[in-house]
Order: C-alpha cells, then sequence, then structure tokens
C-alpha cells in the first residue's frame, strides 16, 4: 500500500532533529508539524515569526497574526517577530535548517518547478526561490504521479523552475530517493511497495 | 516639525502624482494601509508603480486602486487571491513583475539603506536571472537584483510616537519597516499615537527617522483566512 498523506507527513516528519528551525510548505508539508513529537522543532513563518503555533481557539483568532498560507495561527512562548528582510536573511543565510515543501516536479539533478503551469493562472512564486536557495536542507514531499499517471520525478523539468539543483530528498507516497550524482537514489519504499514498482513509476535515472 | 496629520487625504497633500512608484507594507492583508489606500482612490492619483508582496483582494485593500484603473504596473511576489487583477493582468491593461518574496523585501532594504544593488542567489537559473548580471563569488553563481528607490512609502503600525518612532504588532510588521524605508517621503497609518518617551527606546522596530508623516485612524484589519482549532474537552 503506498502511504496516505498523513504517513508522508509522518516520513517526512523523521527527517527533522531535535533543534532544528525549520520552514514547512502549504499542504502535505503542513501536516508535518503534527508527527514531531518529542523533538523540539522551531517553525519558521517567512511573513516574519519564528515558533508558530497551532490554529487559534474560535473567537481568538487575530487579524495581526497570520502564517505565510494568510492563514490565523497562535503564537508561543519562545516566539520572535521580524520584518520580511530579517526573515530572508535568515532565510537566504542559511540559519533555517530544512525547508519541507510540495512539488510540481522534480528532476534528476535536483531541480524544482512547483511555482508556474505556462498558460495557466501565474500566482506568484512567493517566497519558494528564496526559501529553496538558502535553507540547508530542502526535501520535497509530493505524490509519484501526476493525476494522468505520468512520474513527476523526470530526468528534466518541463515547468519553469524554482530553484536549479536545489532539492536533497523526495519523500513520495511509494518511497523515499535522494538526489546523488548520477540520478535518484532509492532510500526506502514505502511498505508494501516493491523497489520494481518504484522504478516503474519513476522517470528519472535510478542509480544504485 | 509637526509629524501627525490630522487625515490620509491631509497627509498626502502635495506628495502624489500620476507616474509615481509607491512601496506599501502588508502582506496579504495583514498590516496593509487601510487608511492611506483609500485616500489615494479618492485623489484619482493614476498609472501608479506599486511595489507591494501582494495586491490586496477584490475590492479591499490594494484591490480597491485596481477596480479603479490607478495601478500601472505592480512589482509583487504573489498576486493569487484577485480576480480583478487577473482579469486586468491577462487583458494586457497590467504590468506584473514577479519578484522572490526575499528579494522583493531586500530590494526594497537596501534602496532604503542606499545600495543601488546586491548579488543573490535567489532565482540563479530560473526566469528570474533573464537578463540580470551573473557573477560567480566563492565558485557559486549569484544575480544582480537592485535596490528600489521609491517616491513615497504608505506604511502602517500598531502604535508611533509624535516623532515617528514606530512600534509594530506581531505578524503585522512585514514588509512596512523596509518598505518605509525605500520612500522619499514615508506616511505611516497607526492606531494609536503616544507621546515621546511613551515607547521604550529599546524597543522601537522603525526608529523615527525614516518616518515623514504620522496618521491616527480605525482599522478594519480584515482575516483573509480564519482558521481555528476545536476546544478539547477538560
Amino acid at each position: 500500500m503506498p502511504w496516505d498523506r498523513n504517513q508522508m507527513a509522518a516520513r517526512a516528519a523523521e527527517e527533522l532533529e531535535d533543534g532544528m528551525y525549520v520552514n514547512l510548505g502549504i499542504g502535505i508539508p503542513t501536516l508535518v508539524a503534527n508527527y514531531v513529537g518529542d523533538k523540539e522543532i522551531t517553525l519558521q513563518s517567512e511573513n516574519g515569526m519564528l515558533g508558530m503555533g497551532p490554529f487559534p481557539y474560535e473567537g481568538e483568532e487575530d487579524p495581526d497574526l497570520i502564517n505565510a498560507g494568510k492563514q490565523t495561527i497562535t503564537e508561543l512562548p519562545k516566539t520572535s517577530y521580524f520584518d520580511s528582510s530579517m526573515s530572508f536573511a535568515m532565510i537566504r543565510g542559511g540559519k533555517i535548517a530544512a525547508a519541507i515543501l510540495g512539488a510540481m516536479e522534480v528532476a534528476e539533478n535536483g531541480d524544482l518547478a512547483n511555482w508556474m503551469i505556462p498558460g495557466k493562472l501565474v500566482k506568484g512564486m512567493g517566497g519558494a526561490m528564496d526559501l529553496v536557495a538558502g535553507v540547508g536542507r530542502v526535501i520535497v514531499v509530493m505524490d509519484h504521479t501526476n493525476k494522468h499517471g505520468d512520474s513527476k520525478l523526470l530526468k528534466e523539468c518541463t515547468l519553469p523552475l524554482t530553484g536549479k539543483g536545489v532539492v536533497d530528498r523526495i519523500i513520495t507516497n511509494l518511497g523515499v530517493l535522494d538526489v546523488v550524482e548520477g540520478g535518484l537514489k532509492i532510500v526506502e519504499t514505502a511498505e508494501g511497495v516493491t523497489e520494481d514498482e518504484l522504478r516503474a513509476a519513476t522517470e528519472a535515472t535510478i542509480v544504485n | 516639525m509637526k509629524k501627525v496629520y490630522g487625515s490620509a487625504a491631509e497627509a498626502l497633500d502635495g506628495l502624489l502624482f500620476d507616474g509615481m512608484t509607491i512601496a506599501a507594507g502588508g502582506f496579504g492583508l495583514c498590516g496593509i494601509p487601510e487608511l492611506l489606500i483609500d485616500a489615494m482612490v479618492e485623489s484619482g492619483v493614476k498609472d501608479l508603480t506599486i511595489a507591494s508582496n501582494n495586491c490586496g483582494v477584490d475590492g479591499f485593500g490594494l484591490g480597491k486602486l485596481l477596480d479603479t484603473k490607478q495601478i500601472k504596473k505592480m512589482m509583487s511576489s504573489y498576486v493569487g487571491e484577485n480576480a480583478e487583477f487577473m482579469r486586468q493582468y491577462l487583458s494586457g491593461e497590467l504590468e506584473l513583475e514577479f519578484n522572490p518574496q526575499g528579494t522583493l523585501a531586500e530590494r526594497m532594504r537596501a534602496g532604503g539603506a542606499g545600495i543601488p544593488g546586491f548579488y543573490t542567489k535567489t532565482g540563479v537559473g530560473t526566469v528570474v536571472a533573464e537578463g540580470k548580471e551573473v557573477k560567480t563569488f566563492r565558485g557559486e553563481d549569484y544575480i544582480l537584483e537592485e535596490g528600489i528607490f521609491a517616491d513615497l512609502s504608505i506604511v502602517k503600525a500598531w502604535k508611533a510616537d509624535t516623532s515617528g518612532n514606530c512600534v509594530f504588532r506581531k505578524t503585522a510588521r512585514n514588509f512596512n519597516p523596509p518598505a518605509a524605508m525605500c520612500g522619499k517621503v514615508c506616511v505611516m497609518e497607526v492606531e494609536e499615537i503616544v507621546q515621546p518617551g511613551e515607547l521604550d527606546p529599546d524597543h522601537i522596530h522603525l526608529p523615527g527617522i525614516f518616518v515623514h508623516r504620522i496618521i491616527k485612524g480605525e482599522h478594519e484589519k480584515r482575516i483573509e483566512q480564519r482558521t481555528t482549532r476545536k476546544r478539547e474537552d477538560v
């Protein structure tokens, strides 16, 4: 059985180590926060906050306190606030240990595409280009194939890039792969998924 | 010199002209200069180039200046929440320059700090790098980005003293300090004006030197995505 969204998030949470400062993207990456257990992880929100807390209780929403997805959130005792240039100083400056984010395509050389589809509505890259260029480790969490069943792990990206050679590890519903010299290397497969099944669903070169 | 003005319209008097470049604070609808945007709509100033992370939503925030077709060009990182924006953009009425969010913030900060350009690795190898100088430092490629020098900054803080020292609240700070810094003139709207000495000098987020005119008013503070959790049973 391939992993579901929550299992992918739980697997991604295993990548995080005690004491890390981490930025989580929208979608499945947001769920990772539910699986960090006892590890002390500090979440950064690029609109200007370290130490992001959970959603507020109904009636306690504060319009001055939102995350990068513009959702109302809360603060923690360790929280700090800062302006956008300071926020990206810590991102670009390599102070954030890891970013976990979704993707439309990843290439075997680590190229990442997750911000625009030509001919479709372009909303903008937000902070994604800064994050993938700056943080210590870029972990992509996404489905292995698109809705047509085509591999999202490619020899080369077809969509406009968010970053070149930036991805370190990919966690999909079928397993975990690392970007290494010459292609992708299988780290593990989801329970019940064989290496052959994973290879068959992958266009990118898989090296041993 | 008196910095406190009676209304947004008074504070903008003599500062607006067609074709000007404006830096605006805010992230989504959080920390946006609502009162100054309304006064700009009233003024009818047009052909504006606006550097702002987003462009409001339909009918609120900078979206109001879109409805009246006063904006010629946006410099933003994300504009997804606005149908009128997309309509004007796709029909060619509105120009759009996408900037990575951190690049936009740093371009404002740099402009305000007297730095005309800087090198960054954000966007290397992407469409953002097209037409920009590439330089190699310590074996890695970086692209040249230019500082933003705006004619006017419209920004929002929580509190200011009458000399312009400002304090922001939570994530409503966001782009406001760098946007405030990069304008020739900065007009700041706040929720509360206090006397000098009432703000702790060690806790000032933006020193008054960057702030030329101040107004106080009521803010709607619309929430874009209201997300909550259930109270666990005790």
